[in-house]
C-alpha cells in the first residue's frame, strides 16, 4: 500500500516535472527569441534540464515538445493571420509541395530537434556534476 | 560518469545549430530561417494589418502626414519639398527596399556579391559599359546645384532613416533567402538607378555591331534595302507634313569615309550588350478636346517594360503647400515620373534612338595603356574594376578609357569569339546630366511653357514626353541630347585612329521633333520614327512601326472619345502588321500541296480575325508562320557571318514583299534550284506546322497558352513561385496591348483634364514589395481583365475622408 502511493507520487512528480520543464522550455525560448539569435533556443533548453533534472530520455522528449510547440505554434497563428500568403510560397520555394500545414509541421520540428538535444545535453551535464 | 553522453549530446547540439545557421549552396541558414521569431514567417503580415504610426526623425524640418487609401497608395502630405522626399525616400524603402538594392547593386556591376560566380560575366559588362563612370558623373551633376542636392539627399536620407530603423527579423524575405543584408542608400546610388534605366532604354536601340557584320556581306544598295531608315508603313510622331527649320548644325564626313568605313568588310567577332530589346518600347498618345466628349484633352500611356514583382512602378501622390503630383515614381528615385498635377499631366515612351557608338582602339601594347589617336600615342586612363564574389575570389578587370568612352571589348574580356577587335564605346549615357530635375519641375508645371522648360534639359534616355493641359494644350517633344550625325555615321564600327570619326556635336534643343495643338486634333508616340524623311538629320534608331500605325488608324477614326474609349483602346488586340502580311501568305500558299494538318492551320488563318486576343488560335498558327517565312528567306544571307548579321525587321520583310513579290533574298542560297515566294511560303507553313502540332497536343494552340505571360520576380526563375504565371491575357510587341511572355503595358494611365481631374491606372503589381503582404499582386487580375482604378487625387479638405485606412504621421524629432 505504501509502496504504491509512493509510486504513485513519484509518477506524479516526474509527470509534473516533465510538463514544467517544457513550459519553461517554451516559455524561456520565446522570451530569449525577442531578444537573442534564433540559436539561443539550444542554451535556454539546455538550462532548463539543468535546473529541472530529468532522464535523458524525458529531457530530450521535453525539449522537443516545448519547442515544436512554440515553433509550430507560433507559425501557425502567423500562417492563420496572413491567410497562408506567404507559406503557400515559400513551401514551393522549398521542395515541400507548397503544403502550409507541413511547413509549420517541419518548423517546428527543426526548432524541436535542436532543443530537444540541447535539453539532453542539460540532462547529462547535470547527472555528471551530481556524481 | 555521464562526460561521454554529454560530450555526444553536445557536439550535435553544436553540430545541428551551426549546420542551420550557415548557407548550403542555394539553401538558406534553415534555422534561422524557419525561426517564427527572426525567419521569413516575421514577414508574413497579417491581412488585416494596420499602416498607422507616429514617426519622428532628426532628419525632418517640420510635421507631414501619409494617408494610405485602401490599395495602399500613400497620399503625402508635407510642408516642404525636403520633407516631401524624406518620406518619398522613406516610403520607398519601406514597401521596395530588396527592389532597390538588388538593381543598384547589379546597375554598378555587383551582382556576384549576391549571386555568386555566374554573375561575375554580367558584372564585368556593366562595369566595362562604364554605368559606374556614368552614374559618378551623373552624381556630380545633381549636387553641382545646390537646390537639386537638397532634394536628392532629403530623399537619401529618408530611405537610410527607414533601414536604420529596420529589426533584423523585419528585413524583407529576399535577403533571408539569399542571405545577405540592406546596404545604405545614397545619392549615388540614386544615379546608378538612373543610369540602370538609361541602359535599358538606350544603351540596346542600335544594332552596330550585327550592322557591321551585315556590312560584310550586303551592298551598299542591299543594305539601305533590307535596314530602311524610314520604313514605308511610317506614321511619324511629328504629324507628316510639318515643315522643319534648317538644321542649326550640319556635320561633316571624314575624307576617308569611302574608304576607311564604308567599303571596310572586317568583321567583328564580339557580341552586343544583348540582343537589341524590342520588347522595351512603349505608347502614349493625347486627344485634344475637339475630339473628347468632355471638350478637354485626354491623356493615355503605357510604357512597356520588362514586367517584375515587385513592380519597377510605386503609386503615390506628392503634396506640398505649392505642389501636387499624382502618378507612379520609381523606388530609388524621388519624384513622380509619369503622372499629373492640377493643371497639367505628362507621360512618357523610350525614343528608341541610337546614342551609343563603337569606335576601334589601337593599344600600343598588351598594357592598354596608351592608344594610337591623331598620329601619336595617347595614355588611357586604366580604371581598376574589382568585383567581390559570394562565395568565391574577388576578379579583377582593367578597363582603359579612352577620348571616346570606354574600352567595352578588348582581349581581356573574353566571353566572346576569339581575334575580336578592341572596341570603346561613346554612349551619350555617360555624359553629365541630371535627368531627375526634370521630373521635379514636371510635377510643378502649369502650363505649356513650363512644361517645355522643364524637360528641355533633359539628356538621356531620349523620351517622347506628351502632354495635356486644363488650358486644352495638347503637345509631344521627342526630348533628348542627340548627336548630329552625317549620314550613316555610326551605324557601323568606326576608325577610331582620329578624331575625325567622333561626334561632332549635338542637334540644338529646339530642333528636336515636336508638335503643339496640331490640326487632327490628337498626337501619339510609339517608339516609331519620330519624323518623316524631311527632318533634316540622320536619325538611327530601333525603331517599332506597327503600334503607331494602329494608333492612329483608331484616334483619326474617333470622335466624341470618352475615358472609357481609351481604356479599350489601351487594351486593344489588332495587329496591323498582319492585315498586310497575312494576305502575302495566303495569296502565295500553295494549297495543293499542303497535307490535312498544314491545311488545318490555313484555315486558321485565313478565318483569324486579325485579333490577338488570349484565346486566338489564328494569332498563333499567323505568327509561327511568319517567324518560319523569317528563317527561310533570311537565315542562308545572314548566317553567312558569325557572329550573324542584323535580322531585318518583320515591318521590313512585310514591305519588300508587298512591293516586289520576286524579292532577290527569296530565293535560298544554299540550294542549287531557285525558290519563288509561293515554295518559301509553303515551305514556312509546313515547318510551321510541326511545331505547331507539338504545341497542339500539349493544348497550347491558343495564344496565351501558347505565349504564357507571366510577371516574374526580380530573381526570376529561381523564385517562381513569387511570380504570377499563366496570365490569360493576349496581345504581342508590335500589338497596342503589348504584352509578350514577360514584357509589357507596366502601368496604364488615362488623364482627362476636367476639374476635378479625372484620371485612372493600374499596373501589374501591387504598393507592397512583400511577397508574404496581401498587397503585393493585387492588382495584376484588374491588369489582366482590362480593369481600372479610379485614381483619388486627394485634397487637403480630404483629410477626414472615408478613403483613408492608415494614417502615417511624420514629425521633427
Amino acid at each position: 500500500m505504501d509502496n504504491e502511493i509512493r509510486k504513485e507520487i513519484i509518477k506524479l512528480i516526474t509527470e509534473m516535472k516533465f510538463l514544467t520543464a517544457t513550459i519553461l522550455t517554451a516559455l524561456l525560448a520565446f522570451i530569449s527569441g525577442l531578444f537573442l539569435p534564433w540559436w539561443a533556443i539550444a542554451i535556454t533548453s539546455l538550462l532548463v534540464t539543468v535546473v529541472i533534472h530529468q532522464r535523458a530520455g524525458k529531457a530530450f522528449l521535453s525539449g522537443l515538445l516545448g519547442v515544436f510547440i512554440l515553433w509550430a505554434g507560433l507559425a501557425w497563428w502567423i500562417d492563420m493571420k496572413n491567410n497562408g500568403i506567404l507559406s503557400k510560397k515559400i513551401a514551393s520555394v522549398l521542395p515541400l509541395g507548397g503544403n502550409s500545414l507541413l511547413l509549420v509541421l517541419v518548423t517546428g520540428v527543426v526548432g524541436g530537434l535542436i532543443a530537444a538535444f540541447a535539453a539532453m545535453s542539460g540532462s547529462y551535464l547535470r547527472a555528471s556534476k551530481s556524481r | 560518469m555521464r562526460i561521454v553522453p554529454f560530450a555526444i549530446s553536445a557536439i550535435i547540439t553544436g553540430g545541428l545549430v551551426f549546420a542551420l545557421n550557415k548557407q548550403w549552396g542555394k539553401i538558406p541558414p534553415m534555422g534561422k530561417f524557419l525561426s517564427p521569431q527572426h525567419g521569413f514567417w516575421q514577414n508574413a503580415e497579417p491581412v488585416n494589418k494596420s499602416f498607422d504610426a507616429e514617426l519622428n526623425f532628426s532628419g525632418l524640418k517640420g510635421k507631414a502626414e501619409v494617408y494610405f487609401d485602401e490599395r495602399l497608395v500613400p497620399h503625402v502630405f508635407a510642408e516642404n519639398d525636403e520633407d516631401l522626399y524624406f518620406i518619398q525616400g522613406y516610403l520607398h524603402a519601406k514597401f521596395r527596399l530588396f527592389q532597390m538594392d538588388l538593381q543598384t547593386k547589379a546597375a554598378a556591376g555587383r551582382a556576384s556579391e549576391i549571386a555568386g560566380p555566374k554573375a561575375i560575366q554580367f558584372d564585368k559588362r556593366q562595369r566595362r559599359l562604364g554605368m559606374t563612370f556614368a552614374a559618378e558623373n551623373a552624381m556630380k551633376e545633381l549636387e553641382k546645384d545646390p537646390q537639386s542636392k537638397a532634394l536628392f539627399s532629403a530623399y537619401t536620407d529618408g530611405v537610410n532613416a527607414y533601414i536604420n530603423s529596420l529589426k533584423e527579423s523585419e528585413i524583407p524575405v529576399e535577403y533571408k533567402l539569399l542571405n545577405f543584408k540592406p546596404e545604405k542608400w545614397s545619392n549615388y546610388r540614386t544615379a546608378l538607378l538612373l543610369k540602370m534605366m538609361a541602359k535599358m532604354l538606350s544603351a540596346e536601340t542600335e544594332s552596330d555591331l550585327p550592322n557591321t557584320n551585315a556590312k560584310s556581306i550586303f551592298s551598299e544598295e542591299e543594305l539601305k534595302m533590307i535596314y530602311p531608315q524610314v520604313p514605308d508603313s511610317l506614321e511619324p510622331i511629328v504629324p507628316k507634313g510639318t515643315v522643319f527649320e534648317k538644321p542649326g548644325i550640319i556635320p561633316v564626313k571624314p575624307v576617308t569615309a569611302d574608304s576607311l568605313y564604308f567599303s571596310n568588310k572586317e568583321t567583328v567577332a564580339n557580341r552586343p550588350v544583348s540582343e537589341s530589346e524590342k520588347s522595351n518600347g512603349s505608347n502614349n498618345w493625347v486627344v485634344a478636346g475637339s475630339k473628347t466628349q468632355s471638350g478637354v484633352p485626354i491623356l493615355c500611356n503605357d510604357p512597356h517594360l520588362e514586367l517584375s514583382l515587385p513592380s519597377i512602378w510605386y503609386e503615390v501622390q506628392l503634396v506640398t503647400p505649392n505642389s501636387n503630383a499624382y502618378g507612379v515614381s520609381l523606388p530609388g528615385s524621388p519624384f513622380v515620373i509619369i503622372g499629373f498635377n492640377d493643371s497639367i499631366a505628362w507621360g512618357v515612351t523610350n525614343a528608341q534612338r541610337d546614342v551609343k557608338d563603337y569606335y576601334e582602339i589601337k593599344f600600343k601594347d598588351k598594357s592598354k595603356s596608351e592608344y594610337w589617336f591623331n598620329g601619336q600615342w595617347v595614355k588611357t586612363n586604366l580604371k581598376e574594376e574589382i568585383i567581390k564574389v559570394k562565395g568565391g575570389k574577388e576578379v579583377k578587370d582593367t578597363v582603359a578609357y579612352t577620348v571616346f568612352g570606354p574600352v567595352m571589348y578588348d582581349a581581356s574580356f573574353s566571353d566572346d569569339l576569339s581575334n575580336k577587335r578592341n572596341l570603346a564605346i561613346r554612349w551619350a549615357a555617360h555624359d553629365p546630366s541630371n535627368e531627375g530635375m526634370t521630373f521635379y519641375k514636371l510635377n510643378r508645371a502649369k502650363n505649356y511653357d513650363e512644361y517645355a522648360e522643364a524637360i528641355k534639359t533633359f539628356s538621356c534616355p531620349g523620351q517622347n514626353f506628351v502632354f495635356a493641359s486644363k488650358a486644352g494644350d495638347i503637345a509631344i517633344w521627342q526630348q533628348g541630347k542627340f548627336p548630329a550625325r552625317w549620314d550613316r555615321q555610326g551605324l557601323y564600327v568606326m576608325p577610331g585612329e582620329d578624331s575625325s570619326y567622333m561626334w561632332q556635336g549635338f542637334i540644338p534643343q529646339t530642333e528636336n521633333p515636336h508638335s503643339k495643338n496640331p490640326e487632327r486634333g490628337f498626337l501619339e508616340s510609339a517608339n516609331q520614327r519620330p519624323a518623316d524623311s524631311t527632318y533634316p538629320y540622320f536619325i538611327p534608331g530601333s525603331y517599332i512601326t506597327p503600334r503607331a500605325v494602329s494608333i492612329t488608324k483608331y484616334l483619326s477614326g474617333m470622335i466624341n472619345i470618352t475615358p472609357d474609349d481609351m481604356k479599350k483602346l489601351q487594351n486593344n488586340y489588332f495587329n496591323s502588321l498582319a492585315e498586310d502580311a497575312r494576305g502575302i501568305l495566303l495569296n502565295y500558299v500553295k494549297e495543293a500541296d499542303l497535307e490535312a494538318v498544314e491545311k488545318k492551320y490555313l484555315d486558321l488563318v485565313k478565318s483569324w480575325d486579325l485579333m490577338a486576343s488570349p484565346d486566338s488560335k489564328g494569332q498563333t498558327v499567323y505568327q509561327c508562320w511568319w517567324d518560319s517565312l523569317e528563317v527561310e528567306i533570311w537565315k542562308d544571307e545572314l548566317t553567312k557571318v558569325n557572329p550573324q548579321a542584323a535580322w531585318p525587321e518583320e515591318q521590313t520583310l512585310m514591305e519588300l514583299l508587298k512591293k516586289d513579290s520576286a524579292m532577290k533574298f527569296i530565293d535560298n542560297i544554299n540550294t542549287t534550284q531557285k525558290e519563288t515566294l509561293n515554295d518559301v511560303v509553303t515551305t514556312a507553313l509546313k515547318k510551321a506546322s510541326a511545331n505547331l502540332a507539338k504545341k497542339e497536343s500539349e493544348g497550347k494552340l491558343e495564344w496565351t497558352k501558347f505565349k504564357k505571360p507571366t510577371v516574374y520576380h526580380l530573381l526570376k526563375e529561381s523564385l517562381l513561385p513569387f511570380a504570377r504565371t499563366g496570365l490569360n491575357v493576349g496581345g504581342n510587341g508590335n500589338i497596342i496591348n503589348a504584352v509578350t511572355h514577360s514584357h509589357g503595358p507596366s502601368w496604364r494611365m488615362i488623364v482627362q483634364m476636367t476639374s476635378p481631374t479625372e484620371a485612372y491606372g493600374v499596373y501589374p503589381g501591387g504598393e507592397s514589395g512583400n511577397p508574404g503582404s496581401k498587397y503585393y499582386d493585387g492588382f495584376v487580375d484588374s491588369w489582366v481583365e482590362g480593369k481600372y482604378y479610379k485614381l483619388w487625387f486627394m485634397k487637403d479638405e480630404d483629410r477626414a475622408d472615408k478613403n483613408i485606412k492608415w494614417t502615417m504621421k511624420f514629425e521633427k524629432k
